[in-house]
Parts: structure tokens; C-alpha cells; sequence
């Protein structure tokens, strides 16, 4: 067992073994998956809460999808209809739901560190689905699943991320995941969309994609998060396609057999052309959502263990 | 009133810089006599064994927060003052920000009634220097200086509007009033809750630049230089912004600055996983900028360290980053954090008293602050190397926000004096 943490609340806390652990994990159940072998008995008997305060679609779906795969009884709160208009903190919700007494709860908050805080409040396994800017485990384990099957491996390859870093909390939890897998990283944004301090995080940074995207194995492009943007960050759409957009063009620089990934929605025509992201031989964005499923399936699979062994460790 | 001879006592002398055994003469609320060395107390008076331990003049604190009116819950001038007695602070300079400001003369006299009624150390009253700290319009300065307040400011506020701004300095200049100001650019540091860098980044946290206090570190004195005005930065915290004070001072700008006590013995790391106790404004800088304003309070270029003392209860502290309350309780952590830089080596104790009584009293042109015949006997006792684990739970302020939670601290209060009257005694 390399899997010990209690939640998955970043990338940050976990161990080069434990991703591994996962991954291998994801990996069987994507394989699985394919096959239409079941695995309800896995998660049956426990219950999992998907709690939004931010909106979602596909994570939503896909948290849903991997728990009912393993049989767990799944019960989506949409947040933000709810009790927060009514005045309620965080932490009161959190009680809340803590007597309910649920196994696994899923979380995604529009604030940096929400998730960390609330999982202090609980007694079950909390799972990070994106907090702030701040980090999206699952995100990149699914971006990490998904190179390691189109490369065949997840370390020494060469990867750019572009576009909207600094809103990016896919981005964060990827130059995580990736520096701890001994990866070379490229950051490619214009100066604006660039965190500060991200030179000392020991990854390249690039303000033009012809340069960063220079014999890359992988290009990970990001969506532009035009709803976290208070203004000014860029001069308009069409010169951000311009100069930062996904083309054949600019994906020339990158090796012949580099993979295009996106963690979607895409705004197409802004940040990619929708050709390349619909080329077969290169973009693997739809692999990324199948792995989606089979990673939360893991993550879930493994909390779950943990989770039943504290409870007997308890009980004796 | 009995004379006290306080014998056998470390003399800390922030105004000649010396650190010597000595003893003190008080009578009838004010020092009567200083002696070097062994002394022989005068018939009938009081002694008070001092055991080797430091006598220094009392604490004089700028910028202190007392939740009345509005917030009594988070903090009144009983709990406030009894914090201030224990964390040896023998005058507190309260802040304007309440609900709601003190920005009438009326307003102020009920802090002034409710300050003597229930604070045992001196408590002096700051009025805010525009109506409802909006930066709009300007308060009576005159009618509130006649009525007790040593200073105007509006707090954590910005009076963005320069036109307005020059407008309320020129006036307070006619009056000799003092105006503290905040030095953040005020749109370029909007929404921030962290100072910008890998920190900030790493935790998704919305950050502003350092240079942003350095803006308005200049802007301030532009205005300065315009109105003559009498001025005093509550808090400098960056590197950056110190050649700026360095050169207005020596061009002859009336200008003083502060610094809070966290901003001197903690850094932005220290917000780790994001802890809200450390959520402060400004925020908390990096460890060179620590570092350099360290420095400037050695050398003098920064005059007055305080504690900031912004009392906020357990609700407002317990939310996500982003959403929770800025500040931090600090009049009983004031003294054994400002010793961390003694026990670091990195100032002696005359130079910290300096900064911690005889500037303020100086800026607010009080008699406080010194050991000198015919001051105030406003005195604390305390021993420097005490070693204390603190819990937030025995606090006196009503409101338990302290980043020193659990922290190994040195430095205890043994007794504070106001007016010669003992009003605190380390049991």
C-alpha cells in the first residue's frame, strides 16, 4: 500500500509512489472501462456527496459517472442555489453535511485553500475538484494518465503548458505533478497571464510559442478563463489567437509526434483551431475525458481503502 | 501618594542608548530621581526589588483598535486596556475605524468617556480625517483637535482622491495636526490578500506587488512637499519603499514612519496553509523585506514600532483566505515579538525603546517615554528572557486572533506603572 493520504485535497502533499500507485490503478480501470467490466462492489455501501459552489459540467458528470461505476450511492448538492445565498459560512455547511455522514465528498469552490478548509471540519475523505486558483488534482492526474499512454512514459519529456496561466489552477497542479515526475516544463503565456515568481518553481518560461514550443513532446493548452478576468489582461481575442492560439503553424516548433491536450471547455478559434483539436492523430483531448473517469475511479477506489482502515483501526 | 524606589533594575535609557543597573525614584505620579548603580532609597518610601530585571518606559502604542463603538464584542476599552496594562503598553492611541467612525466631536468625547471609565492605562483618541473615512469630504480637525484627538487619519483607507487629500493636509498643516496615513496604491492593491511573488502563486492567492507601497509612499510625499503637512506613515513593510522616507527626510519633509510588530518577526511563508491568523494589511512581505525594515528600525530611519492591535473574532477569521478579516491582536504580543529582534541580535534594547516609547511620545509631544525627572511615571518591569509557550486562550483582549499561537516567545511583563499606580502584576 504507497497510497497513505487521507484526502486528495492537491498535488502538492503527494509522494512521486503515490501518483504512480494511482496512475497504475487508473490505468487497470480505464482498461476496464473499455471492456464494460464492472466494479460495483468497490465503493458499494458508501456515499458520495459532489458539493459545486462553482459551476461544472464535465467534472461534475465525471465524479458522478466514476463513483456510480463502483457502486456508491452519489448525491450532487448544487451550492450555489442553496444555503451560501442564505448567509451560511462554509464551515457551518461543512458541519451540515458532516452529520449526514457521508464517505467520500467532492468539492470544488471558487476560492483558493475552501477545500483545504473544510476538509479539516470533516470526518470523511474530501476531494479536491478545484479550488480558486489554486490546485485540481484530478485534472492533472488525468493529464499525466493520458501522456503516459499516448508516450509510454511520464518523465524526461519535454512539456509546454500555454495560455492563461495565472488563472489556471489546472495549470498549478500540472507544473506540480509533472516537476515531481523529473519532466522538463515550459511555460508559455503573454507577461500578463504569467503569475509572478513561476522562474523560481524550476520551470522555463516563455512569452512567445514559437520559442517555448521548441521540440516538446506534449502541448497542454489552457482556456482562456474569460470569467476570472477582471479586465485588461490581454488586448482582445483575435491578438491572443494571434500570437498564442494553437495552429498548425506554431505546432510546427513542436516535435513531429507531439500530442495536443486541452482540459476543456475550449474555446475554439481563441486559444486553439478547432481542426487541430478534432485532428485524431495528434489531439488527445477526448482520451483526456475518458481518463478523467477512470482516475476519479482510483482516486475514490484508494480514499476508500484508507478510509475503512482508519475506521477499523478506530472500531479495534 | 508614597514615594516607590524601584532598586536594583536594568535602566533601559532610549534617550542616551544606555542599558545600566540603576534605580528610580517615583512620587506622586512622576519620576523624581534617576540614580546610576547602587543607591540607598530615601526614608519611607516603597522599594521595589527589581531583581536585575528591565525598567524601561512604558510602551506608547499608535494605532490601536478598540471595537467601540459598534464591535464591543471583538473588543472594549476594559478588555483592551487590561491587555495593554499586561502587555506593558502604558498609552494607547486608538484608531478611528469603528462602526461608526470617529469623525465628530461627539463621537469622540463617548470614546473619551468610555475609555476613562473603563481603560486603567492612558488611552488617546484619533479622529478620522475624512467624514465616514470616505475620502469625500474632511472632518472638523479643528473642533476634534480641541476636543482630544492627537492625530487624524483614515486608517486602512486610501483618500484616493489627491484633490481632497491636499485640501485636508493643507488645513490640518494650519492646526499643526497630525495625519497618519496608509501607503498602498489604492487600485493597484485592490482585492489582494497576499504580496505577489512565488508564495502567492503557489497558492492561487490573489497578491499584490511591494511596489505598490512604494507608490503611495511617493505619492504621500508629493503631497507633503506641497502642504507642509505633519506626517506619519503607519506602516512601512518593503525595502523598496525605504530610500523614499531616507531621502524626504533628509530633504526636510515632516515625516515620521511606522512599523506593526508582525511585519518585523514574520514573513509570508508563514501563512502556509493558508492560515487566516496571518492575514494581514498589508500583507505579510518576504523574508528580505523583513530583513531591511528590520534594519531601518535599528538605524532609525523608521521611528515607531507598534502593534496594530486590530481585534476580529473567530467568525470573521474562519472563512476561506480570500473572504476572511485582516489583522491581528497584539498589545500583549507587542513586547516579547519586538524581543525576538533583541534575542536575534539585531537591535539592542535601548534602540527598541527608542522605537516602542520615546518616538511615539515625541511625535504625539507627550512627556511620557523617557526615564527622566519630571516624566510621567508611566514605567514597565519586565524580564527579557522569560520563556513563555503562548496560548491564545489566556489573552486578555476579548478577541484571541494572534499569529503567535503555540509560539515559543522570551519576554514577560512583571508589573506596569501608569501615573505611578501599579495597574498590572504578573501573578
Amino acid at each position: 500500500m504507497t497510497f497513505r493520504a487521507k484526502h486528495l485535497l492537491g498535488i502538492e502533499p503527494l509522494h512521486p509512489t503515490e501518483i504512480t500507485t494511482l496512475l497504475d490503478l487508473a490505468d487497470s480501470y480505464a482498461d476496464h472501462n473499455r471492456r464494460g467490466v464492472a466494479h460495483r462492489d468497490v465503493l458499494a455501501g458508501l456515499t458520495q456527496i459532489n458539493m459545486f459552489f462553482e459551476n461544472s459540467t464535465r467534472t461534475q458528470a465525471s465524479f458522478e459517472l466514476a463513483g456510480k461505476r463502483l457502486g456508491a450511492d452519489v448525491m450532487n448538492m448544487g451550492m450555489q442555489a442553496s444555503s451560501i445565498k442564505k448567509g451560511e459560512t462554509l464551515i457551518d455547511t461543512a458541519l451540515t453535511l458532516n452529520a449526514m455522514r457521508p464517505d467520500l465528498l467532492v468539492v470544488r469552490h471558487p476560492h483558493s485553500g475552501a477545500v483545504d478548509l473544510l476538509a479539516q471540519k470533516v470526518n470523511c475523505a474530501v476531494l479536491n475538484a478545484g479550488d480558486g486558483k489554486h490546485e485540481h488534482p484530478t485534472q492533472a492526474l488525468l493529464d499525466a494518465l493520458t501522456i503516459r499512454r499516448a508516450k509510454g512514459r511520464l518523465h524526461r519529456l519535454s512539456i509546454a503548458i500555454c495560455g492563461d496561466i495565472a488563472h489556471s489552477r489546472v495549470a498549478r497542479s500540472n507544473i506540480m505533478l509533472l516537476g515531481k515526475m523529473e519532466n522538463r516544463i515550459r511555460l508559455i503565456a503573454p507577461p500578463t497571464l504569467m503569475p509572478s515568481g513561476m522562474a523560481e518553481f524550476g520551470v522555463e518560461v516563455f512569452e512567445s510559442m514559437e520559442e517555448g514550443l521548441k521540440d516538446v513532446d506534449v502541448v497542454m493548452m489552457l482556456r482562456l478563463q474569460k470569467e476570472r478576468m477582471d479586465g485588461g489582461f490581454i488586448p482582445s481575442e483575435r491578438e491572443y489567437y494571434h500570437r498564442y492560439g494553437l495552429d498548425a503553424a506554431k505546432l510546427a516548433h513542436a516535435k513531429p509526434d507531439a500530442i495536443i491536450m486541452h482540459p476543456g471547455p475550449m474555446n475554439r478559434g481563441v486559444e486553439i483551431d478547432g481542426t487541430l483539436a478534432d485532428d485524431i492523430n495528434r489531439s488527445v483531448i477526448q482520451e483526456q475525458v475518458e481518463m478523467g473517469v477512470a482516475v476519479r475511479m482510483a482516486a475514490m477506489d484508494l480514499l476508500a481503502q484508507n478510509l475503512r482502515g482508519d475506521r477499523k483501526a478506530v472500531m479495534v | 501618594m508614597t514615594a516607590t524606589f524601584f532598586a536594583n533594575a536594568r535602566l533601559i535609557d532610549p534617550v542616551a542608548l544606555t542599558d545600566s543597573i540603576g534605580a528610580i525614584l517615583i512620587e506622586n505620579g512622576i519620576i523624581k530621581a534617576v540614580f546610576d548603580g547602587d543607591a540607598t532609597p530615601p526614608k519611607g518610601a516603597v522599594v521595589i526589588d527589581c531583581g536585575g530585571h528591565c525598567i524601561a518606559p512604558g510602551i506608547i502604542d499608535i494605532g490601536v483598535k478598540v471595537s467601540e463603538p459598534g464591535e464591543r464584542h471583538k473588543e472594549s476599552f476594559r478588555s483592551a486596556g487590561r491587555a495593554a496594562a499586561a502587555g506593558g503598553v502604558t498609552t494607547i492611541v486608538t484608531r478611528p475605524d469603528t462602526l461608526p467612525a470617529i469623525d465628530t466631536p461627539e463621537t469622540l468625547e463617548f470614546v473619551e468617556r468610555r475609555a476613562q471609565q473603563d481603560a486603567p492605562v492612558h488611552v488617546l483618541p484619533m479622529a478620522a480625517l475624512t467624514k465616514g473615512r470616505d475620502g469625500r469630504e474632511m472632518t472638523e480637525i479643528g473642533l476634534l483637535q480641541d476636543a482630544g484627538a492627537v492625530a487624524f487619519t483614515d486608517c486602512d483607507r486610501v483618500v484616493i482622491n489627491t484633490k481632497v487629500y491636499s485640501r485636508a493636509l493643507t488645513y490640518a498643516r494650519s492646526l499643526n495636526a497630525l495625519v497618519i496615513g496608509h501607503i498602498q496604491e489604492p487600485v493597484l492593491s485592490d482585492g489582494a490578500a497576499v504580496t505577489s511573488g512565488k508564495f502567492a502563486s503557489l497558492r492561487g492567492l490573489p497578491g499584490v506587488s511591494p511596489m505598490a507601497e512604494r507608490m503611495g509612499l511617493d505619492r504621500d510625499i508629493s503631497l507633503l512637499e506641497m502642504t507642509g503637512a505633519r506626517y506619519h506613515v503607519d506602516q512601512i513593510t518593503t525595502a523598496r519603499a525605504l530610500p523614499a522616507l531616507e531621502r524626504a527626510k533628509r530633504n526636510g519633509v515632516k515625516i515620521t514612519a511606522g512599523v506593526g510588530v508582525h511585519h518585523l518577526t514574520l514573513n509570508e511563508l508563514d501563512v502556509a496553509d493558508y492560515r487566516t491568523f496571518f492575514k494581514l494589511k498589508p500583507p505579510l512581505r518576504s523574508e528580505d523585506d523583513r530583513i531591511a525594515v528590520v534594519q531601518a528600525v535599528a538605524e532609525g530611519l523608521i521611528d515607531i514600532i507598534c502593534s496594530m492591535h486590530t481585534p476580529q473574532d473567530e467568525e470573521s477569521k474562519r472563512l476561506p483566505y480570500e473572504e476572511a478579516a485582516s489583522g491581528a491582536v497584539g498589545l500583549e504580543t507587542l513586547l516579547p515579538a519586538a524581543l525576538r529582534l533583541y534575542h536575534a541580535e539585531m537591535i539592542d534594547l535601548p534602540r527598541l525603546f527608542r522605537a516602542l516609547s520615546l518616538n511615539p511620545a515625541n511625535l504625539l509631544g507627550l512627556a511620557a517615554g523617557r526615564l527622566a525627572i519630571d516624566a510621567p511615571a508611566d514605567l514597565i518591569l519586565f524580564d527579557p528572557h522569560a520563556p513563555f509557550q503562548l496560548d491564545r486562550n489566556t489573552l486578555l483582549s476579548k478577541s484571541k486572533n494572534t499569529p503567535f499561537d503555540g509560539a515559543i516567545m522570551q519576554g514577560r511583563v512583571l508589573g506596569t506603572w501608569v501615573d505611578g499606580n501599579r495597574v498590572w502584576e504578573k501573578s
